[in-house]
C-alpha cells in the first residue's frame, strides 16, 4: 500500500487526516479515489485533467514529469508540493 | 585528495569555446548582424500604476527612418492560460502584458510602445514622440501595506489562492501556502528556549553584465526566427509562440552566446515585440535593453517580509519552527515563495514546524528566479537564529548545526524524505578548514559561518554526437552555455567512451536541431544534460560494438568494452577512436542519441565561513576572508565548479553589504544604474577560497550533483553573524548597508 | 525634426591599422567600433560608464568608449582586444584567462583583457591590491573575481619571464 500525504491546506477537506494507504498503481487512482471519499479536493489538486500547474508530485522524493500516469509503486511515499525550479 | 578513479573528469581542460571568447569573436546577440537590420527602441511608462487612456504613435510613424512602431493593440488577446514552461508555469496573459501593456501599466519601465529604425538613435527620439494619456492610479511598492484591506488593487480579477480555492474578494495577495508537520504548538511547550525576529530583505536584481538582447526576424515565409541570449532556447520558442498565437514550430530560436541569466533570462521580455516590429517592418529588428530598463523593468528577485520563531531543547535538539514568510511578486503573481516556504527550514531536523507563506503584488516589476529564488531571503533569518539559540544555549554554532543538520531520511516541512545528501559532510569539511581553525585576531573582528540548500532539478534534455571520419566526436546539445558547461559535458561525454576532451566539439544547437531541452538553471545542465551526452555515448558504443563484430567476424556478443573505452573481440583489439575510423569506411555514418528526463533532486548543500571587521564610525563591513565548503557530487571541471561556488559567493556579499532597489515617495526606482546599484568590484572582495565536498550521486553515473544556486544562500547570513561576533549588533535587515550597521551600532549600544 | 546631422570623416589607427570612417558627432567611440567597423569584442553593459564592458586603449589609456565619442578618435591610436593576440598565438595574459578558467559567461572579459594588459605593461610586478583597485572599473557578475586575479598575476609572471628572456638573449 502507498503512503498519501496530504497537503496542510487540504486537511480542512480530510477532517484532519493528513495521511492515508492506498492501493494504487498511479496518480491518477490517487486523485480519484481521493475524491471518492472528500469531494471536492480533486479541483483543488487539479486544472481540467491535469495536475494544477503549480503543484509537482514527489513519489519517494523524486519529482515525476509523468503527472496522471506516473506509477506508483507498492510502498512509495506520495507527496503534492509546490512546483520546484530555480535560476 | 583521494586518486580519481576518472581519466578526463576531475581534470582542467581549456574550455572548448575558449579561443573565441578571449578575442572578441564570441558572437552575442547584439554582436549578431542581417542585412536590413532595424534598431528598436521600447517605451516605458514613467508612472507605477496608471490606466493607459490612449496612445498616438502617428508623429513617430512620420518620422524619416523610422520602419515600424507597435503598442500593446499589436499584440494578439492571449487569454488567461497557464502554460506549463518546463521550469514552472506562467500565465500567457500576464506574460503578454508584461512585455507590452494593454491596458493598464503596473510599474515605472513597463512596455507601452517600441519603434524600429535605421539606429538606435532615430529609434529613440520617435518613442518620444509617441503620445501616451494616462490615467494615473493610486500606487504600492511596501509588502505589508499591499497586503492591507485598503491598499491600491493592482489586478481586479486576482484573489488569493489557498490551493485550489479562491477568496471572494479581490486583493494583492496572489497566493496563500501552508505547510504543516507534526504539532507546533506541543513543540513549542517542549522547547527550553525560543528565539523570534522579524527579518525585512530589499529587492536586488541578477545583476548580469549583459543587457536582454534579440535580433527577431518574421520571415516571408511565416517563420519567426530569434537570435536572443536566452537561458532556455526550447522556453524562449514556447514563450514567444503563445504570446505571438502561432504555433511552436513556427518559431526558430538560436541561442547566441549569452553574457549572465542567474535566472533572470528564461522569460521573454524583448522578443515578442522584435518580432511584431520585424512583420510590420518587412525587415529584421534588433533590440538591446538599456541597463536603466533591464533594472526597472525585468525580473528582479522578490523583497522580504519575515517572522520566524526557533524552539531547541538545552542540549541544543530544534524542537519547533514557525514562519510567516511575505514575498513581493511585482507586477502579477510570482510563485517564488513556494520555494521560500520550503527552503526555510530545509537544512534542519526538526519535528514539528508550520510555514505560512504569500505572494503579494505590489507596483514593482515582476519578480523571476534569481539563482536558488526564494532561498536566501529565508536563510538571512533562519541561519542567524540558528546563532541566537547557540548563544543562549551556549553551544558553538558550528555544533548546533551539526547536531541538527539533515541526512538521509530527515523529512522536509513540505514533506518528501531527504535520500542520501552532504550538508554533514560540509559541515565536517568547514570544521576541517584551515579558515575554520585560524585564529582571528583583532578589534571590530568577527567571523560567521551559514549553511544552504537547493533542490537542484533534473528535467529534460536531449543529446545527439556523431562520428567524424577521424575519431572525433560532434556532440550535439540544447543547453545554453552561461557558464562554461559545454566544457564539461564534453568531459562527460570523453570519459564515457575513453577519449580526450579535445576530441569532441561541443556545440548548442538551435531549437531547429537538437532534441527538445529544458533551461539552463536550476542547477541542472551538468547533471541533467551531461546524463544526456553520457547515454548518447553508450549508444554510440551499443552500435558501435554491433559494427566491431562485423568488422572483426564475431558475434555481437562476443564484443566487449573495457573501462578505458576499449573495443575487444575475436582476438582483436581497437580503440574508439581506432575503431571509429576503421568503421567510418565501412558503412552507415555512426550517430549516438538520448533523451532524458532525470526526475530526482540533486540536493545541494553549502556552508560558508566569512571574517569581518566593522569600522564602528562608519558601520562599513569589509571581508578579510572568505570560504565556500560546497558539495558537488563529483567536479566535472573542478575549475567551473569553484567559479560557480566564487561567483555565488560574491553576488551573495553584494546582496549581503550594498545591493538594493531604492523607491522614492512616488513608487519610482531611483538608483537603476550600476553607478547607485552597486555590486561588487574585485577591489570588494579578497579572494574566494573554496573546498570542494564530494558525496557523489546514485542517480547519476559520474555522481554529479548540481552546483550553481546554493553558494548564493550562505553569504548573507553568515555576513550577518560575523557582524553579530564582531559588535554584537544583531541586523535584521538586507541589506547591511553602511548606514544600516552603523544606525544599527547606535540603537544596540 | 531628427536631429541627424551631416556625418564627419575620421582618420584613424585601430590595432595598428589606419582606418578611415564617417560618424554623426552623437556617435560614441562605442558604437563607431562595434556596428561601423566591426570590432564587436567591446560590449555595451551600461552605457555610462559604469561596468567596463566597453574598455579599450585610446592613445595608451583605458578608457570606457561609451563615453567617448566617435570623432575623438581622429589621430589617436586605438587598441582593442582584437588586436591583442599576434596572429593566431594568443597573448599571455588571453592564455592565463584560459588556463585559469578567469570567464564564465566572458562578456566582461574583452574589457578586462584590454584592461589587464595596459596594466601589466605599465606597473609590470603589480600587488594584488593594486590589481584590485586599477581594475576596480571592470565589474563582472559570473567568478567573484578571484580567478580573474590570478590569471592577472599569473600573466605577470609570464610576461615578466618573456622580459628577461628577450633582454638576456641581446
Amino acid at each position: 500500500m502507498a503512503t498519501i500525504f496530504i497537503p496542510a491546506q487540504l486537511r480542512t477537506l480530510t477532517a484532519g487526516i493528513e495521511q492515508l494507504e492506498m492501493d494504487v498503481h498511479n496518480v491518477r487512482e490517487v486523485i480519484d479515489q481521493l475524491e471518492q471519499r472528500f469531494p471536492g479536493i480533486r479541483d483543488r489538486l487539479c486544472q481540467q485533467d491535469q495536475i494544477s500547474p503549480s503543484l509537482q508530485i514527489s513519489i519517494d522524493s523524486v519529482i515525476t514529469s509523468r503527472g496522471m500516469i506516473a506509477k506508483i509503486q507498492p510502498n512509495s511515499e506520495v507527496h503534492f508540493i509546490p512546483a520546484i525550479a530555480g535560476g | 585528495m583521494a586518486t580519481t578513479p576518472y581519466r578526463v573528469i576531475g581534470t582542467r581542460p581549456v574550455r572548448h569555446d575558449g579561443a573565441d571568447k578571449v578575442t572578441g569573436k564570441a558572437v552575442y546577440t547584439a554582436d549578431f548582424k542581417l542585412p536590413g537590420l532595424q534598431a528598436g527602441f521600447v517605451l516605458r511608462s514613467p508612472h507605477p500604476h496608471a490606466k493607459i487612456v490612449s496612445i498616438d504613435t502617428s508623429a513617430a510613424e512620420a518620422t524619416a527612418g523610422v520602419s515600424a512602431v507597435v503598442t500593446g493593440a499589436d499584440f494578439p488577446n492571449v487569454q488567461d492560460k497557464i502554460a506549463q514552461l518546463g521550469e514552472g508555469s506562467v500565465n500567457l496573459a500576464h506574460l503578454s502584458a508584461n512585455c507590452m501593456a494593454k491596458d493598464k501599466v503596473l510599474y515605472k519601465g513597463h512596455a507601452v510602445a517600441a519603434v524600429s529604425a535605421t539606429n538606435a538613435h532615430i529609434a529613440e527620439e520617435a518613442a518620444a514622440k509617441i503620445v501616451v494619456e494616462y490615467e494615473i492610479l493610486p500606487s504600492v511598492t511596501d509588502i505589508m501595506e499591499a497586503m492591507a484591506d485598503d491598499a491600491p488593487l493592482l489586478h481586479a480579477d486576482l484573489f488569493t489562492d489557498d490551493l485550489g480555492q479562491k477568496a471572494d474578494t479581490a486583493s494583492n495577495v496572489a497566493v496563500h501556502m501552508h505547510f504543516e508537520k507534526g504539532d507546533v504548538a506541543a513543540g513549542f511547550e517542549q522547547a527550553d528556549v525560543v528565539v523570534e525576529a522579524e527579518f525585512k530583505t530589499a529587492t536586488v536584481h541578477q545583476g548580469y553584465i549583459e543587457p536582454h538582447a534579440i535580433v527577431a526576424d518574421y520571415n516571408e515565409d511565416g517563420r519567426v526566427r530569434l537570435w536572443t541570449a536566452t537561458q532556455g532556447s526550447f522556453t524562449c520558442r514556447q514563450q514567444t509562440a503563445e504570446i505571438l498565437q502561432i504555433g511552436v514550430g513556427d518559431v526558430l530560436v538560436t541561442p547566441c552566446e549569452i553574457g549572465g541569466g542567474f535566472g533572470g533570462k528564461i522569460a521573454v521580455y524583448l522578443e515578442p515585440t522584435a518580432a511584431i516590429l520585424s512583420k510590420k517592418a518587412g525587415r529584421p529588428v534588433s533590440i538591446l535593453m538599456t541597463r536603466t530598463d533591464v533594472f526597472e523593468a525585468t525580473g528582479p528577485t522578490p523583497a522580504s517580509f519575515m517572522r520566524v520563531k526557533v524552539g531547541a531543547k538545552n542540549d541544543g535538539t530544534l524542537i519547533a519552527g514557525e514562519a510567516w514568510i511575505a514575498y513581493d511578486a511585482g507586477a502579477f503573481p510570482s510563485g517564488v515563495i513556494g520555494h521560500g516556504c520550503t527552503c526555510v527550514f530545509s537544512c534542519y531536523d526538526i519535528e514539528h514546524a508550520v510555514v505560512d507563506g504569500y505572494d503579494v503584488c505590489v507596483n514593482k516589476p515582476h519578480t523571476k528566479a534569481y539563482r536558488a529564488p526564494g532561498a536566501t531571503q529565508v536563510a538571512f533569518a533562519m541561519e542567524q537564529l540558528m546563532d541566537e539559540l547557540a548563544e543562549q544555549l551556549d553551544i558553538c554554532p558550528l555544533e548546533i548545526r551539526m547536531k541538527n543538520a539533515v541526512k538521509e531520511g530527515s523529512r522536509r516541512v513540505d514533506g518528501p524524505v531527504y535520500p542520501q545528501i552532504g550538508y554533514v559532510e560540509c559541515l565536517e569539511a568547514l570544521r576541517d578548514s584551515d579558515h575554520w581553525n585560524s585564529p582571528l585576531a583583532g578589534d571590530n573582528r568577527g567571523r560567521g559561518i551559514a549553511g544552504g540548500f537547493w533542490f537542484g532539478c533534473g528535467m529534460k534534455s536531449s543529446a545527439a554526437c556523431s562520428v567524424n571520419s577521424d575519431g572525433t566526436i560532434n556532440l550535439l546539445e540544447g543547453s545554453t552555455d552561461i557558464g562554461g558547461s559545454r566544457a564539461s559535458l564534453a568531459m562527460q561525454l570523453a570519459e564515457t567512451l575513453g577519449i580526450e576532451s579535445s576530441d569532441v566539439n561541443p556545440m548548442v544547437g538551435d531549437t531547429d536541431s537538437v532534441g527538445y531541452t529544458d533551461v539552463t538553471g536550476g542547477s541542472r545542465v551538468t547533471f541533467a544534460t551531461g546524463l544526456a551526452a553520457y547515454e548518447a555515448g553508450i549508444d554510440l558504443q551499443s552500435q558501435m560494438k554491433v559494427r566491431a563484430a562485423e568488422l572483426w567476424e564475431c558475434e555481437t556478443s562476443d564484443v566487449s568494452i573495457a573501462d578505458d573505452g576499449t573495443f575487444s573481440g575475436n582476438g582483436k583489439t581497437a580503440g574508439f577512436k581506432d575503431l571509429a575510423t576503421q568503421l567510418f569506411s565501412s558503412g552507415e555514418a555512426l550517430v549516438g542519441r538520448a533523451t532524458v528526463a532525470p526526475e530526482c533532486p540533486t540536493n545541494g548543500f553549502a556552508a560558508h565561513i566569512v571574517d569581518v571587521e566593522v569600522d564602528p564610525d562608519t558601520g562599513k563591513v569589509t571581508i578579510l576572508r572568505y570560504t565556500a565548503i560546497q558539495d558537488a557530487g563529483t567536479a566535472i571541471h573542478p575549475s567551473y565548479v569553484e567559479g560557480q561556488m566564487q561567483g555565488g559567493a560574491v553576488q551573495g556579499i553584494g546582496w549581503a553589504l550594498n545591493e538594493e532597489y531604492f523607491f522614492n515617495d512616488d513608487d519610482q526606482m531611483t538608483n537603476a544604474s550600476f553607478l547607485d546599484y552597486r555590486m561588487p568590484t574585485m577591489l570588494d572582495v579578497p579572494m574566494i577560497d573554496t573546498i570542494i565536498v564530494e558525496t557523489g550521486n546514485a542517480d547519476h553515473p559520474y555522481g554529479v550533483r548540481g552546483v550553481g544556486e546554493p553558494p548564493i544562500i550562505p553569504p548573507p547570513p553568515a555576513i550577518g553573524n560575523a557582524i553579530y561576533n564582531a559588535t554584537q549588533t544583531r541586523m535584521r535587515e538586507l541589506p547591511m548597508s553602511p548606514p544600516k550597521v552603523w544606525q544599527a551600532m547606535q540603537s544596540s549600544d | 525634426m531628427t536631429t541627424a546631422t551631416k556625418k564627419i570623416h575620421v582618420t584613424t589607427t585601430v590595432n595598428g591599422e589606419s582606418v578611415e570612417f564617417l560618424c554623426e558627432p552623437r556617435n560614441s567611440l562605442l558604437e563607431v567600433l562595434r556596428d561601423t567597423l566591426g570590432l564587436t569584442g567591446c560590449k555595451e553593459g551600461c552605457n555610462n560608464g559604469n561596468c567596463g564592458a566597453c574598455t579599450v586603449i585610446v592613445n595608451k589609456l583605458p578608457v570606457n568608449s561609451c563615453l567617448v565619442f566617435g570623432v575623438e578618435a581622429e589621430g589617436a591610436e586605438i587598441e582593442t582586444v582584437e588586436g591583442i593576440a599576434d596572429a593566431n598565438e594568443l597573448h599571455p595574459i588571453q592564455d592565463c584567462f584560459l588556463e585559469g578558467a578567469a570567464l564564465q559567461c566572458g562578456i566582461c572579459t574583452p574589457g578586462f583583457l584590454v584592461s589587464a594588459k595596459a596594466l601589466l605593461e605599465k606597473k609590470p610586478g603589480a600587488s594584488e591590491e593594486t590589481i584590485r583597485f586599477d581594475l576596480s572599473g571592470n565589474l563582472c557578475r559570473c567568478t567573484g573575481y578571484d580567478k580573474i586575479v590570478r590569471a592577472i598575476q599569473a600573466a605577470d609572471k609570464q610576461m615578466s619571464a618573456a622580459t628577461v628572456d628577450s633582454t638576456t638573449n641581446d
